[in-house]
C-alpha cells in the first residue's frame, strides 16, 4: 500500500515536470516561429539596396529565455502540486548522503588536477596558457585566504569582516621590508606572517568581549582603519601611489630573467615568461597546501577542538577550564598569519601594491567564499573559490551575451549581482553552505558525519 | 555514609566540619539592590554528597555560580582545599597575602572568589554542570569528553607546536585521553553512542554526558545543578547510582536538586536555603524534621514567594529594629566557629520571622500599637491607621477574605497592627492613601473597595469573594497546605 502510494506520488511528480517541459517547449516553439522574421534576420540599408544581417545567437537566446522562463514559471508560480524548489532542494540535500565518498574523491581529483594544472594548460591551451595560469594563481590565492578565514569564522565561530586587513599587513610588510631592508621574498614571507599574526592579536584583544553583530562591526572597522592608515601615512607607505618594484621570488637564488644566471639558462631551457608564472603558481599552491595541512592538523589537536567548542558554547568551555581568551586569540592570530602569507605572495606576484587592493569588497568576497562553501568545510572553500573567482573571470569570455545586451555589456560589471543571486540561491537550497556536514575530529568506532542542523554557527551568524 | 542512619543533629563533630573540601564563608551576592545571597556560610565535606536545596529563587544557582567563578561574589570567602584537613593556617596566609592560591604537593588551598572561572576548573579542580544542559551539540560524544581534557592534552601537544609536527608523545596522550573518555562513557552507559552528535542524544543521556564531561576534567569537587531535572524515575535511579559511584572514586559532590527522592536518598549533608539565607544545615533526617524547612517548603504560598523579598525586608525592619549589625568581613573571622550552625534554632528564628507571623500569630508585634513605627512612614501620603498590639481575643480575622489582600499583604497589614476587619472598615481616605502607598498599591484599595468589603465582613456578612475563599477555591493564609506536590512532596 505504502509502496503504491509512493509510486503514485513519484508519478505525479514526473507528470508535473513533464507537463511543464511540454508547455515550455510549446512556448519556445511559438517564439521561434513568431520571432523568426524579427530577430535573426535584419535588413540594413547597404549600397545598392538592402542587405540582410543574420543574428542567430539573438534568436536562439530569445528562444532559450522563453523556454527557461516559462519552465520556471510553470514550476514555481503556476505550480500544480509539488513545488519544484522542494524537489531540487531534496536532491541537493540528499546528494552528499547518497555519495558518501564524494567529498573525498572530489578532493583527490581536484588535488591531482591542481598538481598538473600548469602543464595541462601549456599542453592543451598553448595560446592562452598565461591567462589561465594567472587565473589559477588568483583562484589559489582566494582558496588560501578562504582557508585562513575559515579558521576564524568556520571553526572558532568569530565573524570577521575585516580579514583583508591581514592580507594588507602581509603585503605591505613584504613590500616595506623589501624597500627599506632589501629583503627577498623568502626572507620576508615568515616575517610578514608573524607581523600579520601580531596584528591579529592586536585586533583580538579589544573584541574579546564582543559577540555577534558587535564583533562583526569592530572587525569591519579594523579592516578600514588599516586601509586608511596605509592610504594616509604617505612618508612611510607612499600612500595612494602605492609601492612598486617589489622583488620577484627566486628559486634558490635563481631569478626568472632572460640571459646569464637565470632559471632558463641554468637548466638549459629556452627562456619563456611562462616559467615565472608556473613558479608563482606552485608557490601559492604549496602555501595553500600548508594552510590546509595545518588547519586539518589543528582540528585534531586540543586547540582546534577548543575552537569548535567555543563556537558551540563559550560558557561550557570556561566551565571545563579552557582559557577562552587565549583560544580566541590563537584563532585570530593563526587565521591572520595565513592571511599575511597570502598578502606577501600577492605583493610579489603583482610587483605593485596600493591600498586600492584592500577594500572591504575583498573581505566580503573572502567571507562569501567561506559562507558559500560551508562554514568549517575545507573542500567547500575550494569549490566556492573556483565558482566565485573562476566563474566571474569566465564571464569575460562569453561573447554572445554582448550580442544580446549590446556591445557595451560587460558581464564583470554584474558580478555583485551574481554574488547576490548565488547567495540567495544558497540561502534557499543550502542555507548552511555547499558542504554542510561536519566530520568529527576523533573517532572511537565508526566515523559518522554530523548534520549541519546540529552544528552551531557561532557568534554573529 | 547512609544518610538515614545519621543522627538528627547539627553538632560540630560532623565530617564536613572536620574535613571540609570547600568552605563558603559569609558569602553575599547583590545584584543592584537585590540581595540574592545574604551572609551565607556552609561547608562541604570531603567525600560527601552535599545537597543544596530550597524553594525556587532561593539563590542556589547563584551560590553555584559564585563557587565556580561565573559570578564574582560581593562579599565573602570561598576556599577549596586539596589534601586533608581544614588547613586553616595556609588559608589565612593566602588570604592575607593577596594571592589566589597556595599549591604544594599534598596540601593546596584555593580562594575561589579571586580566581577566574576557567582557572577554577583548571587549578582548583571544581567541575560543574548546568541547569539547562550546555553540551557541544555539533560535536560527537567522544569529542565532548576530549574537549574536557583540553588542559592536559594542550601540554602533551607542546602547546600545539609538537602536535602540528606530529610528535608521537601527543598520540600517546590522545590515546590516554580517549581511554579516560571511554571509561566514563561506560559508566554513564553512553559507550554505544560515542560517535553520535551530542545534540542527537535523548535528554536523559545528555544529562549523563554532561556529568561524564565534567568528570573528564578530573575534578576534586563536582557541582551538579539539578541533575535529575526532567529525568524519569528509572533515570533518576541510575543517576543516584552514578553519583554514588562518583563519590566512591574520591570526588566530592555538591548538588542542587528539587527531586527530594534523590536528595534524601543519597545526600550525606543537606544545606537548605530560602531567600538567600541558610535556614537549615545537617543530615537528611535532621533537615527533614526541621520545622523551618517544612515551613519553607509547605507553609508558604506561591504568591508570597513572588513578592516576598522586599516585604520580608520591610517586615524584618519592623519586627527587629535591634537586629544585629552585619558581621565583620569574612576574613576577619574566618576561624570562628560557624555560629549559625551551632545554634540553628536561633539563626532560623532570625531569618524567617515573616513565615512564622503568617502561619500563626506567635510573634505578634510586642510593642504598643501607637508605637508601631514603619520605615519611611512619613513618605506615604495620608495618615498611618491605628494598630493594636495583638489580635483581640478570638484571634485575628482572615484578612485574605477581602478580595485584593493576599497572604503577603495580610502579613504586611499584620505588621502594622491591623488584625481585624473592623480596623480596615474604619479607614478614612487618609488611611487608605497611606496604606496604598505602604503596600505599593496606590489606587487599588479604592478600586477593590477593601473598606466596603471589610465593613460587610466585620458585620458577619459574606461577600462573593469570601465565599470563594471559605470554599477553598482561592488560596489564602488559612488554607496554605494546598500546594503542588512537586517540590515538597516527600519532605
Amino acid at each position: 500500500m505504502a509502496a503504491m502510494q509512493a509510486n503514485g506520488g513519484g508519478a505525479a511528480k514526473n507528470n508535473m515536470f513533464v507537463d511543464s517541459l511540454k508547455d515550455s517547449a510549446t512556448a519556445a516553439f511559438l517564439v521561434a516561429v513568431l520571432g523568426f522574421f524579427f530577430l535573426p534576420l535584419k535588413t540594413d540599408i547597404a549600397s545598392g539596396g538592402l542587405a540582410i544581417t543574420y543574428r542567430w545567437p539573438l534568436w536562439i537566446s530569445a528562444i532559450l529565455i522563453v523556454f527557461g522562463g516559462r519552465l520556471l514559471l510553470n514550476l514555481f508560480v503556476f505550480k500544480a502540486k509539488t513545488p519544484a524548489t522542494q524537489i531540487i532542494g531534496d536532491k541537493l540535500a540528499g546528494s552528499s548522503a547518497r555519495l558518501p565518498g564524494l567529498g573525498r574523491y572530489l578532493g583527490i581529483a581536484l588535488f591531482g588536477f591542481a598538481v598538473i594544472l600548469p602543464f595541462f594548460f601549456t599542453t592543451f591551451f598553448p595560446g592562452q596558457q598565461r591567462q589561465y595560469i594567472d587565473l589559477a594563481i588568483l583562484i589559489m590565492t582566494y582558496i588560501m585566504l578562504g582557508w585562513g578565514l575559515n579558521i576564524v569564522v568556520g571553526l572558532a565561530g568569530l565573524l570577521d569582516l575585516g580579514y583583508v586587513a591581514f592580507y594588507a599587513v602581509g603585503a605591505y610588510s613584504f613590500a616595506l621590508l623589501a624597500e627599506y631592508f632589501d629583503l627577498g621574498f623568502w626572507m620576508a614571507l615568515p616575517l610578514a606572517g608573524i607581523l600579520a599574526a601580531f596584528w591579529g592579536i592586536i585586533l583580538g584583544f579589544p573584541v574579546l568581549r564582543l559577540r555577534g553583530d558587535y564583533l562583526a562591526i569592530v572587525t569591519l572597522a579594523f579592516g578600514e582603519i588599516i586601509r586608511v592608515v596605509l592610504l594616509n601615512w604617505y612618508e612611510f607607505t607612499n600612500g595612494p601611489d602605492g609601492i612598486s618594484g617589489i622583488p620577484k621570488p627566486t628559486l634558490f637564488g635563481l631569478e626568472f630573467t632572460r640571459g646569464e644566471g637565470g632559471f632558463a639558462d641554468f637548466f638549459g631551457l629556452e627562456y619563456s615568461t611562462i616559467h615565472r608564472f608556473i613558479f608563482l603558481y606552485y608557490i601559492i599552491f604549496i602555501l595553500a597546501l600548508i594552510t590546509n595541512f595545518v588547519t586539518m592538523r589543528l582540528r585534531k589537536l586540543p586547540v582546534g577542538r577548543a575552537w569548535e567548542a567555543l563556537r558551540e558554547d563559550e560558557i561550557a568551555c570556561r566551565s571545563l577550564g579552557i582559557n577562552t581568551t587565549n583560544t580566541k586569540l590563537t584563532a585570530f592570530a593563526i587565521g591572520a598569519m595565513f592571511g599575511g602569507f597570502a598578502g606577501s605572495f600577492f605583493a610579489t606576484r603583482q610587483g605593485f601594491i596600493s591600498p586600492e587592493s584592500f577594500t572591504f569588497l575583498e573581505s566580503a568576497i573572502i567571507l562569501a567564499i567561506v559562507v558559500l562553501g560551508g562554514l568549517g568545510s575545507q573542500i567547500g572553500v575550494v569549490i566556492a573559490s573556483v565558482v566565485m573567482i573562476g566563474g566571474i573571470e569566465m564571464l569575460r569570455n562569453i561573447g554572445f551575451l554582448s550580442q544580446i545586451f549590446g556591445p557595451d555589456f560587460d558581464p564583470v560589471q554584474y558580478r555583485m549581482l551574481i554574488f547576490g543571486l548565488a547567495m540567495v540561491g544558497i540561502m534557499v537550497w543550502k542555507p548552511r553552505g555547499l558542504i554542510t556536514t561536519r566530520v568529527p575530529s576523533a573517532v572511537l568506532k565508526e566515523r559518522k558525519k554530523i548534520g549541519a542542523d546540529m552544528v552551531a554557527q557561532g557568534e554573529g551568524h | 555514609m547512609n544518610a538515614a542512619l545519621k543522627q538528627p543533629s547539627a553538632s560540630i563533630n560532623d565530617r564536613w566540619d572536620a574535613d571540609p573540601i570547600l568552605t563558603v564563608e559569609h558569602l553575599t551576592m547583590r545584584f543592584g539592590g537585590l540581595v540574592a545571597i545574604d551572609d551565607l556560610s556552609f561547608k562541604v565535606g570531603r567525600g560527601d554528597i552535599t545537597a543544596l536545596i530550597g524553594p525556587n529563587g532561593a539563590g542556589k544557582t547563584t551560590v553555584f555560580n559564585c563557587v565556580t567563578g561565573f559570578y564574582k561574589p560581593t562579599e565573602g570567602r570561598i576556599v577549596m582545599r586539596h589534601g586533608l584537613g581544614g588547613q586553616q593556617e595556609a588559608v589565612d596566609t593566602v588570604t592575607a597575602s593577596g594571592r589566589r592560591w597556595h599549591i604544594s604537593d599534598d596540601h593546596s588551598v584555593f580562594l575561589l572568589e579571586r580566581m577566574p572561572d576557567f582557572e577554577i576548573s583548571k587549578k582548583a579542580r571544581v567541575a560543574r554542570t548546568f541547569q539547562n544542559i550546555r553540551l557541544f551539540g555539533g560535536m560527537t560524544v567522544l569529542e565532548n569528553l576530549l574537549v574536557a581534557q583540553h588542559n592536559p592534552l594542550m601540554i602533551a601537544s607542546g602547546m600545539t607546536i609538537g602536535g602540528v609536527l606530529g610528535l608521537p608523545s601527543y598520540r600517546k596522550a590522545e590515546q590516554e585521553a580517549i581511554d579516560k573518555a571511554v571509561y566514563w562513557l561506560e559508566h554513564t552507559h553512553l559507550i554505544d553512542r560515542a560517535d553520535d552528535a551530542a545534540g542527537d542524544l535523548p535528554y536523559g543521556a545528555q544529562r549523563r554526558l554532561e556529568i561524564a564531561r565534567a568528570m573528564c576534567t578530573g575534578p576534586h569537587l563536582l557541582c551538579l545543578d539539578e541533575p535529575a531535572a526532567g529525568l524519569n524515575p528509572r533515570e533518576s535511579t541510575e543517576l543516584n547510582e552514578l553519583l554514588q559511584f562518583i563519590r566512591e572514586t574520591g570526588t566530592s559532590v555538591l548538588l542542587i536538586e528539587h527531586d527530594m527522592g534523590v536528595v534524601m536518598e543519597i545526600s550525606d549533608h543537606i544545606v537548605v536555603l530560602d531567600y538567600g539565607v541558610k535556614i537549615s544545615d545537617g543530615g537528611a533526617d535532621f533537615v527533614k524534621r526541621d520545622p523551618r524547612v517544612i515551613a519553607a517548603y509547605l507553609g508558604v504560598d506561591d504568591e508570597e514567594e513572588i513578592d516576598v523579598p522586599e516585604i520580608k525586608a520591610d517586615v524584618e525592619e519592623i519586627e527587629k529594629p535591634a537586629r544585629k549589625p552585619r558581621k565583620a568581613p569574612a576574613r576577619a573571622k574566618a576561624a570562628a566557629k560557624p555560629a549559625a550552625k551551632s545554634a540553628p534554632a536561633r539563626s532560623a528564628a532570625k531569618s524567617t520571622p515573616a513565615k512564622k507571623t503568617a502561619a500563626k500569630k506567635a510573634t505578634a508585634p510586642k510593642k504598643p500599637a501607637s508605637e508601631i513605627k514603619i520605615k519611611d512612614a512619613d513618605k506615604h501620603p495620608g495618615a498611618q491607621p491605628a494598630g493594636t498590639r495583638k489580635p483581640a481575643a478570638g484571634g485575628a480575622d482572615n484578612l485574605t477574605r477581602i478580595s485584593g489582600i493576599g497572604p503577603a499583604n495580610e502579613k504586611k497589614l499584620n505588621a502594622l497592627g491591623i488584625w481585624h476587619f473592623s480596623q480596615i472598615a474604619a479607614w478614612k481616605k487618609a488611611e487608605v492613601e497611606w496604606v496604598g502607598s505602604y503596600l505599593s498599591f496606590a489606587g487599588r484599595i479604592e478600586r477593590e473597595e477593601w473598606v466596603k468589603q471589610a465593613k460587610a465582613l466585620a458585620s458577619g456578612k459574606q461577600t462573593e469573594f469570601s465565599r470563594r475563599v471559605d470554599g477553598g477555591k482561592v488560596p489564602s493564609s488559612r488554607t496554605s497546605s494546598r500546594r503542588t506536590s512537586g517540590k515538597g512532596g516527600k519532605a
